[in-house]
């Protein structure tokens, strides 16, 4: 028989949850009415004049091709973020798992960067490929290599690929080691037994065995690749060049922070928002399918 | 009794401490360059007892306008902030914001005549009546810097740089077929070869005065002499000639390392290539065309004015007053001039820093003056003001990326500037009208 504690009170359990709406009310809900509100609205940057102009941004909005450059942009920039960091994380997880000795140090190393903020990690990344002092910059320069990121599109987008993705391996990492250490041995020495080999037991027992944890980072990495990467970029590209690394989330704060353009700014974190709501409806509709819990 | 003594005493403390009128000061200047702004707040606050100048650091340029935006519309704006050119729009379009200085000054009965100013710079910052809107406080032009050690190796008369493209063209491949791994680079490319090379060469960059007679205006930066113009620096990019830097002054460190032996970039860049270069360099004026006829005209400033906020006591503008007055004295701007390198603002601190012979002891000093005064200003050279130009220049700069890489040529790039500079223009146009 199931066990249920229920509250017998008809006040207490809202009374629990109170706080907890009320954060998500003020500091997500609102914002977002906001957001949806300033969209229909021109606003001079002082807010002295307040027009209300219906769609008129939005329609500002996909006139300009390069507005509608910069979503094959990001669809680009997050598919690369989310599989490459979920790709090394889980390939770093599973050869720290077999670590016996000094396995706590190794993991501390590999967690640490998760502390560094973004924009600082833009800017290590950025001197490290700075196009004429940095050390990486020298030794692709040796190696025959043009290194010139501030012109080469390519560059410049495998630039912030690099800082955006070392940024968040940790976290893949941690989420990984913890499913990797849930699997019970028994299954892999069983299969190990029956003659399988460590590539065949990953791949059938593992793999299969961590996608709860796959799919979980799936959703929170292309999230962190639309929504938290602006500060790397900031630091390093700044969207350049000619709009190589302009992904919409860095339009949304440089438009609206730099250029003092609230209405515009705002119905492009409308637009974002519903990519956002739309991608993450789809991951649960279609990929959850194929997880096994 | 020692007790009530003490508190007696803090007290009177307290209450001189509010007798003193507080003006908050929002500025940019971070490093050296906020050492010697706090200096002047701290010298001014030290010369009388009635009013103290608080400097506070906000971030960059943008960072701090969006700083004093957000404390505007929450009602706790500072008195004076400090706003870099391209906001000058935007700053004067804010009718109920901002306190117009000639305005400030007629008020408070300040002696105050703007002819006293530079005209050059004076008249970015005026409106089409000639009234002074906000006061010039650090004031640059770019100019150009030659590497005298790379001009000698390569064989070139290093005393003689290169005064039109032509020449500049000769000195490059020079320095090319010597070695030189980067002949020349930029800081500013929008600044330098579209805003400047426009005025330099008395090309307007938009309709009614480059902005000045209206937010009607439409850039005009796909004229053929401004394609020919980014499409020479895509020449020389392709030739190994000029090497692109990035939109800011990433290109000022490769001068001074020796790694590019031109460049053009802020006049304000000297005090830190005197500082770091180890090799001889001149100051010169921006190379010209001269097929353009009445090239060069006069060059237009970068930096940044003070702005005064709206909506402070009379006592507070009073202080402000003072306090602006005292920043334009003959001495203070010498001073500052000579300190950081940015252009005197007014005719008699040149005079003084000319006549202590100031620019035979460090030459170059002297260029980005005279560069600016070079001829009198016209409708096309007296300075620029695009509504939302934080978005407009960035386009431009996209548009100039994409050429300098090939992906584009120059007209296609130019035209397309223009008409997405346009759209960003009947954008503030809408969101100004009254």
């Amino acid at each position: 028989m199931e066990k249920r504690v229920v509250f017998r009170s008809a006040w207490l359990p809202y009374a629990l949850l109170a706080p907890q709406i009320a954060v998500t009310l003020v500091f997500f809900f609102w914002p977002a009415v906001q957001a949806i509100w300033y969209s229909f609205q021109l606003q001079d940057a002082f807010g002295e004049r307040t027009q209300f102009v219906g769609l008129a941004n939005f329609a500002a909005l996909f006139r300009d091709a390069n507005y509608l450059h910069s979503f094959g942009i990001t669809a680009l920039f997050s598919a690369l973020v989310a599989g490459c960091g979920i790709g090394i994380a889980l390939l770093l997880a599973t050869m720290a798992n077999r670590v016996i000795r000094g396995a706590l140090g190794y993991r501390t190393l590999l967690i640490w960067p998760y502390a560094v903020a973004p924009a600082v990690a833009g800017v290590l990344w950025a001197f490290l490929f700075a196009p004429s002092v940095g050390i990486i910059t020298y030794a692709l320069r040796r190696a025959g290599y043009n290194w010139d990121w501030v012109l080469q599109a390519d560059q410049a987008m495998a630039l912030v690929v690099i800082a955006s993705v070392w940024k968040q391996i940790s976290y893949n990492f941690l989420f990984f080691l913890a499913g990797l250490q849930s699997i019970p041995r028994s299954l892999i020495e069983a299969a190990a037994i029956d003659g399988a080999g460590p590539m065949r037991r990953f791949w059938t027992i593992v793999f299969p065995l961590l996608s709860p944890t796959t799919f979980f980072l799936l959703v929170v990495n292309i999230v962190y690749a639309f929504f938290d990467t602006f500060g790397v970029i900031d630091a390093t590209t700044q969207g350049g060049p000619a709009g190589a690394t302009q992904i919409l989330i860095y339009k949304v704060y440089y438009d609206g922070v730099k250029a003092a353009d609230l209405g515009g700014s705002s119905a492009q974190s409308v637009v974002l928002m519903a990519i956002v709501i739309a991608l993450t409806a789809i991951q649960f509709r279609f990929v959850e399918r194929k997880v096994q819990y | 009794m020692l007790k009530f003594a003490l508190a007696a005493a803090a007290a009177l403390l307290s209450t001189a401490a509010q007798a003193q009128i507080e003006i908050h000061w929002w500025h940019s200047m971070s490093g050296a360059l906020g050492d010697r702004l706090n200096e002047l707040a701290t010298n001014f606050n030290a010369s009388q007892k009635e009013y103290k100048v608080l400097p506070v650091y906000k971030g960059s340029y943008p960072e701090s306008m969006t700083a004093a935006i957000a404390a505007f519309r929450a009602g706790s704006a500072p008195h004076i902030l400090q706003v870099f050119e391209v906001g000058t729009a935007t700053m004067m379009s804010a009718r109920g914001a901002v306190k117009p200085v000639y305005l400030m000054m007629k008020e408070a009965g300040e002696p105050f005549e703007p002819k006293n100013y530079l005209a050059a710079v004076a008249g970015y910052y005026s409106d089409s009546k000639g009234n002074l809107l906000s006061l010039p406080f650090n004031s640059s032009t770019p100019v150009f810097y030659v590497n005298k050690d790379a001009f000698k190796k390569a064989g070139l008369d290093p005393e003689k740089a290169p005064k039109t493209w032509k020449e500049f063209g000769i000195a490059a491949g020079k320095l090319k077929a010597s070695g030189q791994v980067c002949v020349y680079t930029t800081g500013w490319p929008s600044w330098v070869h579209v805003e400047n090379f426009s005025a330099w060469h008395n090309l307007p960059i938009g309709t009614k005065e480059n902005g000045i007679g209206g937010t009607d205006t439409q850039f005009t930066i796909n004229s053929p002499a401004h394609v020919k113009h980014v499409s020479m620096l895509a020449d020389f990019a392709k030739q190994g000639w000029f090497t692109y830097s990035g939109r800011t002054n990433q290109a000022e460190a490769r001068f001074f390392s020796g790694e590019c032996a031109m460049l053009t970039s802020s006049s304000g860049a000297q005090a830190n290539i005197r500082r770091n270069a180890k090799f001889d360099f001149s100051v010169n004026f921006l190379p010209y065309h001269d097929e353009i006829k009445g090239a060069p005209q006069n060059s237009i400033i970068g930096g940044a004015t003070l702005w005064v906020m709206s909506g402070k006591k009379p006592a507070e503008y009073k202080g402000v007053t003072k306090f602006f007055t005292y920043l334009s004295s003959t001495d203070v701007q010498a001073g500052w001039h000579k300190a950081t390198g940015y252009v005197p603002i007014t005719n008699a601190a040149y005079e003084a820093t000319r006549k202590e012979g100031y620019y035979e002891k460090v030459p170059g000093a002297d260029m980005a003056v005279r560069q600016l005064t070079n001829k009198p200003p016209t409708a096309n050279s007296k300075g620029l003001r695009f509504g939302n130009y934080v978005q407009g220049r960035e386009v431009i700069e996209e548009e100039m990326e994409a050429v300098f890489s090939g992906k584009k040529d120059a007209k296609t790039a130019m035209d397309d500037a223009v008409r997405r500079g346009n759209d960003i223009l009947r954008r503030f146009e809408a969101a100004n009208k009254n």
